[in-house]
């Protein structure tokens, strides 16, 4: 017996048109679709490479390093302020321009502008070569068609995006859609204590956005971080999402909640009743002030509500919690079955060492959980690349997977169709 | 005791300190992996039982300017956090079924 209404179709799958048939998962395991992707998607597509608070003042800088494109960027604040978006690379002889030990690592830090390590050539934080080393040895150069290679950057709610195409089709709102973009006036501003996770997963990208975009696997997989008590409970009613939504590339689900502190002390754990925290984010919530709910948030109109996860094509994730902090996920890939993870959490600063005790239980949670996922995925890899099995049942609760699998099908075919059209 | 890294007041837990006051949580994931399960169920027992306590003494001071006893303690806290996984629902330091998989916290917020 369904908790929460399905659309009138019978399903969120049929209502969004998605198909009900087996899946197939080819798209995670060649290695030529993988090549696609990499410029029918990552040059095609706003991509998000941090936020504001990175960058706290003129002249902060940090650079990141897109394997997918294969080329890394360097994201400043320039003196006036604007976030600007450059290819890491020197003008002269094509070494990577800001680096620090390891030429593959990403960096950060504070600077009034950029000097080339092997032959010393500068650039201002806009980008204009400022300096060539013995200028008088070359020939005919002018300095000015010597600035660095500029990548289109936009900053949407103090997140900043990067577009490597030529010319992107949209702008970054038009890109974001109105499903997105009704999150504009949440206080993301608010929540500048940050923790930032990476791993490396030997998985292809889109396997872990599916892992995190249905939680159908949640009472199966996590079942041992909580008590019998809960365990069982949670694996006897199964998981239901109340809403899932779906505008252009994008994607939401949106969760029911609880409130743990209303449980019974065998349904929790010894630390989470100590420390008045736990996976969903510390009980005691921080006011973000909110004079009016975000359009977006809470779809449903839960009470309680749990979350809102919103997948941003191509890999991209806000997920915002009930309890007052959100987190983003990035999937980097670097080949079909490699990505590179990265998992922010968000807190309003801690004030007391009580919250930061409480913000320390929910990150460790977090932690936990995300090994689990991450250990499973490569499991997932092996098999799919066995090719044993090409067709897979995807049930209601998963259509955000299939959602994702059919976009990026329909971007690659475009950009197929593109290539032969010139 | 000259060499005490802990407020007096908590002293019974100083046996603990050295080897769990550690300031990252990098460090405390390596602590928790490379430890036996008695020793992180003595440090459980012993923290948990202060924990209380111990976050009302470190409440005295703004965050950004304590002590470094007291900072010391909330070190301790955090490691008390830590080993809770293992001694409440694991069984053993490592989070099972997860192999190689690794999840390094590379920017945390300090203390």
């Amino acid at each position: 017996m369904a908790r929460f209404p399905k659309p009138p179709e019978g399903s969120w799958t049929e209502h969004y048109g998605l198909g009900t048939e087996p899946m197939s998962y080819e798209d995670s395991i060649s290695t030529e679709f993988f090549e696609l992707e990499r410029e029918a998607i990552f040059k095609r597509a706003w991509l998000n490479v941090g936020r504001v608070e990175q960058l706290p003042r003129n002249g902060s800088y940090f650079t990141k390093e897109l394997l997918v494109a294969r080329t890394s960027v360097i994201i400043v604040r320039d003196r006036e302020g604007q976030v600007r978006a450059f290819h890491n690379v020197c003008r002269h002889r094509g070494n990577k321009l800001v680096w620090n030990d390891f030429p593959k690592e990403e960096t950060s830090g504070i600077s009034r502008q950029f000097v080339c390590k092997y032959h010393g050539w500068r650039y201002d934080l806009d980008g204009s070569c400022s300096f060539v080393q013995q200028e008088q040895e070359f020939f005919d150069l002018d300095k000015a068609d010597y600035g660095l290679v500029p990548v289109h950057c936009d900053v949407w709610a103090g997140f900043i995006f990067i577009h490597l195409g030529k010319e992107p089709e949209q702008s970054l709102t038009e890109f974001l859609g109105p499903m997105v973009t009704a999150l504009e006036n949440y206080p993301f501003h608010l929540q500048s204590e940050r923790w930032f996770y990476r791993s490396p997963v030997n998985a292809n990208w889109k396997l872990y956005l599916d892992a995190f975009q249905e939680f159908y696997h949640a009472p199966v997989l996590h079942a041992k971080q909580t008590p019998p008590d809960f365990s069982a409970a949670a694996q006897k009613a199964g998981f239901e999402a109340p809403y899932y939504g779906i505008d252009g590339p994008h994607r939401v689900v949106s969760t029911a909640g609880i409130h743990p502190w209303n449980l019974a002390p065998n349904q929790l754990k010894p630390m989470e009743i100590l420390t008045r925290s736990g996976l969903f984010g510390p009980w005691d919530m921080p006011d973000l002030n909110f004079e009016q709910k975000p359009a977006g948030l809470n779809p449903a109109g839960c009470d309680p509500w749990g979350l809102d996860s919103f997948q941003i094509f191509p890999n991209f994730v806000i997920l915002i919690w009930g309890q007052s902090w959100y987190l983003t996920y990035h999937y980097w890939p670097t080949a079909s079955n490699q990505h590179i993870f990265e998992g922010t959490l968000y807190f309003v600063p801690a004030k007391t060492a009580r919250e930061r005790v409480a913000h320390e239980l929910a990150a460790l949670s977090f932690k936990e959980y995300g090994h689990q996922d991450a250990n499973t995925l490569e499991a997932t890899q092996t098999m799919l690349e066995s090719r044993v099995l090409d067709r897979f049942p995807l049930g209601d609760q998963e259509v955000l997977c299939r959602h994702l699998h059919k976009v990026a099908g329909e971007w690659v075919d475009d950009y197929k169709r593109q290539l032969t059209e010139v | 005791m000259i060499d005490a890294l802990l407020p007096s007041e908590f002293s019974e837990l100083e046996p603990f300190a050295a080897k769990w006051c550690l300031a990252t949580e990098q460090e405390r994931y390596m602590e928790r992996l490379s430890s036996s399960m008695t020793e992180m169920q003595a440090l459980y027992d012993a923290v948990t039982a202060r924990a209380e306590e111990a976050m009302v003494y470190c409440d005295k001071f703004p965050l950004d300017e304590m002590p470094d006893d007291a900072l010391n303690l909330l070190r301790l806290l955090y490691s008390m956090v830590m080993v809770s996984f293992p001694v409440e629902v694991w069984g053993q330091p490592r989070i099972p079924d997860t192999g190689a998989a690794y999840l390094d916290l590379l920017v945390e917020p300090i203390p």
